[in-house]
C-alpha cells in the first residue's frame, strides 16, 4: 500500500462535522479543551456559534449533552477515547444511556496508535465499556471514506452512539461510491478456509493479510466490521458456517470488544474456534505507532500466523 | 403574595407530604427525609413558579425541573401527582415491579419527568445543558436544578456550575436542599460543604439564602432569579431545611433518610399532618 491515500479518521470526524453542519441547523458539537486534536475545530471554524467548549471537565460535558438532547438538538459531545468512554462512563451509562437520549460521542485517540502519549492516554477499553451499555450502538471505521458516512448515519439515527476514531494516518481504501450502513459489515475478500473479521485501522491489515495468506495458498474471507453493537449476526455465523474458523483483529483489548462479541455469538449459535487478535490483558507504553503496533502483533504479519496457526499450518 | 395564597400554598404542601408517607410507606422504601425536607420547594415550584400543562407534559415551551437529588424522587412524584400529571391515587405503587413509578426519577416512564437522575452530581450537568440549548434555540425557558447539600461533595456539580457561569446562563436556577443530613450522618461530620455560599458566589452565581420552609422568602428569591435574567448570571438559592420536616419523629434525623414509615409510623405521620391541615382550615 505504498502509494495509498492516508488520512487520520479524526480528521474524518472533523470534515463530516462541518459538512453535515451546512444543512442540519441543530447539530451542536462539544469539546473538552481538545478542539485541535479532536478536528472539531474545523467544525469551530465553519460554525463558533454551534460549537461549545465545556473545558477540561468530560463528566460535564456529557451531562450537558443530554441536557442539549431533550431541547431538541443532535450534540456531538468530543474528547479523546479514555475520557469519553472511561472517565464518563457513569455519566454516559446514567445520563445518556439510560434515558436513552439522542447524544453522539465521538471519541478520537483509541488504541494503542496514540503513540508517543503512553498508556494513560491508550484507551483499549472504550468498546467494552461502551457495548455494555443497554441500547447504545458502538463503530468504529475503517478509513475516511467510512469514517465520515458514518457521522452523517449516526446524525441520521435516533438514538445514542459512540464512534471510535483514530489519531494516526492510516490508508483510505473505500471508493467514494461506498455505502456505509449501521449495523451492517462489509465483505472485503471472499474465501472459505477461514474469515478475518476485523474492525477499525486493522482492517487495512486484515486485507494485507488475506493477500499474503492467498499468496501461501490459503484463501481467508475478510470481513469489515464497522459496527460492534448491534452486531451483524447474519454475516457472522454465516462467515462461521461456510468458513468453519474465525480471526477477529481489533485495536482493542482481548476482553470485551469485538472479538468478545464475535466468540459470544457463535459460541450460542454456531461453535467454530475464534482466535482473538487485540490487546492481550496489558498496557501499552509510549513509541511511534507503527512500531508500537507491531509490537503488540497489530500488524498483517501477525495476522497471518494467528490465521495459520488456528488452521494447523 | 396574599395570605389566601399563602395558605392554599401551605395546604398543598400538607398533601405533598402526605403522598411522601403514603408512597414510602407503599414502597416498603424509599427516601422521605430528604423528600419532606424539599416539599415546600416542590409545591411552590409545580403550584407557583414553573409553567408547566399536566395535560401536555412535554409541551416544549415549558420550564424545566431536573432533580439532581434523584433519591427525593417520592417528593417530586408526589407534587407531580397533585398538580394532575398522574393519579395521587399511584403514589403508592412507588418502587413496585409493574409500576411506572421509579425508585429515581425516569423520564421515560414519569409524566411530568423532565430528566432521568439519581446518580448524583449528574443531574446538575443536565439542566445547564438544557439552559444552555434554551438559550441557543432563542427559548423562553427557565431551568430549575434542585440538589442536596451532600451532593455539593461531587466535583461535577463544581464542572456544571463552572460551565453554567461561563455561558451566562441566566435562565438557570440552582436550587440547594441544606437540611444538614446525609446518610453517615451530619454533612458536617461526614464532608463539611461549607461555606456553601461564599463557593457558589466565587464560582459566578447570584447567591441567594432563604428558609426553604417560607413561601414569601421563595417568591423574593424568585423574584431575584427572574431580575437576574438578561445579567448573565446564574442564580443560586440555598434554602435552610429541616429533614423529615412536617413528621415530628422524622425531624433532623439521618435515619429517615432513606427508611420506610412502617404501619404504625405511617398512621402517626398521617395523623400529624392531618392536623396540621387541620390547623390551616381554621
Amino acid at each position: 500500500m505504498a502509494d495509498v491515500k492516508k488520512i487520520a479518521t479524526r480528521d474524518s470526524y472533523g470534515s463530516a462535522l462541518k459538512e453535515l453542519g451546512a444543512t442540519a441547523e441543530n447539530l451542536v458539537v462539544l469539546d473538552a479543551d481538545l478542539a485541535g486534536a479532536t478536528k472539531t475545530a474545523t467544525f469551530q471554524k465553519a460554525y463558533p456559534e454551534r460549537h461549545f467548549d465545556c473545558g477540561i471537565a468530560e463528566a460535564n460535558m456529557t451531562g450537558v449533552a443530554a441536557g442539549l438532547a431533550t431541547m431538541g438538538l443532535v450534540p456531538f459531545a468530543s474528547t479523546f477515547a479514555m475520557f469519553a468512554a472511561g472517565r464518563a462512563f457513569e455519566q454516559v451509562r446514567n445520563t445518556i444511556g439510560y434515558p436513552h437520549l439522542n447524544v453522539k460521542i465521538g471519541a478520537t485517540h483509541g488504541g494503542i496508535s496514540v503513540g508517543e502519549d503512553g498508556a494513560s492516554h491508550q484507551c483499549c477499553e472504550d468498546f467494552a465499556l461502551m457495548r455494555s451499555i443497554p441500547g447504545m450502538t458502538v463503530m468504529c471505521p475503517a478509513d475516511d471514506v467510512e469514517a465520515r458516512q458514518m457521522v452523517k448515519a449516526a446524525y441520521e439515527m435516533e438514538g445514542p452512539v459512540y464512534m471510535r476514531f483514530g489519531r494516526a494516518a492510516t490508508p483510505v481504501f473505500h471508493s467514494e461510491d461506498f455505502k456505509f450502513e449501521i449495523g451492517k459489515g462489509e465483505v472485503l475478500r471472499d474465501g472459505t478456509d477461514a474469515a478475518i473479521i476485523a474492525n477499525g485501522i486493522m482492517v487495512p491489515e486484515a486485507i494485507e493479510a488475506g493477500n499474503m495468506l492467498a499468496e501461501a495458498g490459503i484463501q481467508v474471507r475478510v470481513i469489515n466490521m464497522a459496527t460492534i453493537k448491534p452486531l451483524d449476526e447474519e454475516l457472522v455465523l454465516k462467515a462461521a458456517r461456510e468458513c468453519g474458523k474465525l480471526v477477529t483483529v481489533e485495536e482493542h483489548s482481548v476482553i470485551g470488544g469485538l472479538g468478545e462479541a464475535v466468540c459470544a455469538l457463535v459460541s450460542e449459535k454456531s461453535p467454530v474456534p475464534v482466535k482473538r487478535v487485540g490487546v492481550n490483558d496489558e498496557f501499552g507504553h509510549s513509541g511511534p505507532a507503527a512500531a508500537l503496533l507491531a509490537q503488540f502483533g497489530l500488524c498483517a504479519d501477525n495476522i497471518v500466523k494467528q490465521t495459520k496457526a488456528l488452521l494447523g499450518k | 403574595m396574599t395570605p389566601e395564597e399563602k395558605r392554599s400554598l401551605q395546604l398543598t404542601a400538607v398533601s405533598v407530604r402526605e403522598g411522601i408517607l403514603t408512597s414510602t410507606h407503599g414502597a416498603k422504601a424509599g427516601h422521605p427525609g430528604g423528600s419532606l425536607s424539599s416539599a415546600d420547594m416542590f409545591t411552590y415550584l409545580y403550584f407557583k413558579e414553573m409553567r408547566v400543562d399536566p395535560g401536555n407534559p412535554r409541551w416544549e415551551g415549558r420550564d424545566r425541573f431536573v432533580l439532581s437529588k434523584g433519591h427525593t424522587a417520592p417528593g417530586l412524584y408526589s407534587a407531580l401527582a397533585q398538580r394532575g400529571f398522574f393519579p395521587v391515587e399511584d403514589l403508592p405503587t412507588l418502587r413496585h415491579i409493574d409500576s411506572y413509578l421509579q425508585g429515581h426519577p425516569n423520564m421515560n416512564t414519569v409524566p411530568g419527568v423532565d430528566m432521568s437522575t439519581g446518580s448524583l452530581g449528574q443531574g446538575i450537568s443536565a439542566a445547564a445543558g438544557m439552559a444552555k440549548g434554551a438559550k441557543f434555540l432563542n427559548k423562553d425557558v427557565n431551568v430549575y436544578a434542585l440538589l442536596g447539600d451532600g451532593e455539593l461533595a461531587e466535583g461535577q456539580v463544581w464542572e456544571a456550575v463552572m460551565f453554567a457561569a461561563h455561558y451566562k446562563l441566566d435562565n438557570l436556577c440552582v436550587i440547594v436542599d441544606i437540611n444538614g443530613l446525609q446518610i453517615d450522618g451530619r454533612t458536617s461530620d461526614v464532608m463539611n460543604t461549607e461555606p456553601v455560599d461564599a463557593k457558589f458566589a466565587a464560582f459566578g452565581c447570584d447567591v441567594v439564602k432563604i428558609d426553604g420552609h417560607d413561601f414569601g422568602q421563595m417568591e423574593s428569591a424568585f423574584a431575584r432569579f427572574h431580575a437576574n435574567q438578561g445579567g448573565g448570571r446564574p442564580t443560586c438559592i440555598l434554602m435552610k431545611t429541616t429533614k423529615g420536616k412536617g413528621v415530628s419523629y422524622m425531624e433532623d434525623n439521618a435515619g429517615w433518610h432513606g427508611k420506610a414509615p412502617n404501619d404504625e409510623e405511617y398512621a402517626k405521620g398521617m395523623a400529624e399532618l392531618a392536623g396540621a391541615r387541620r390547623a390551616l382550615e381554621v
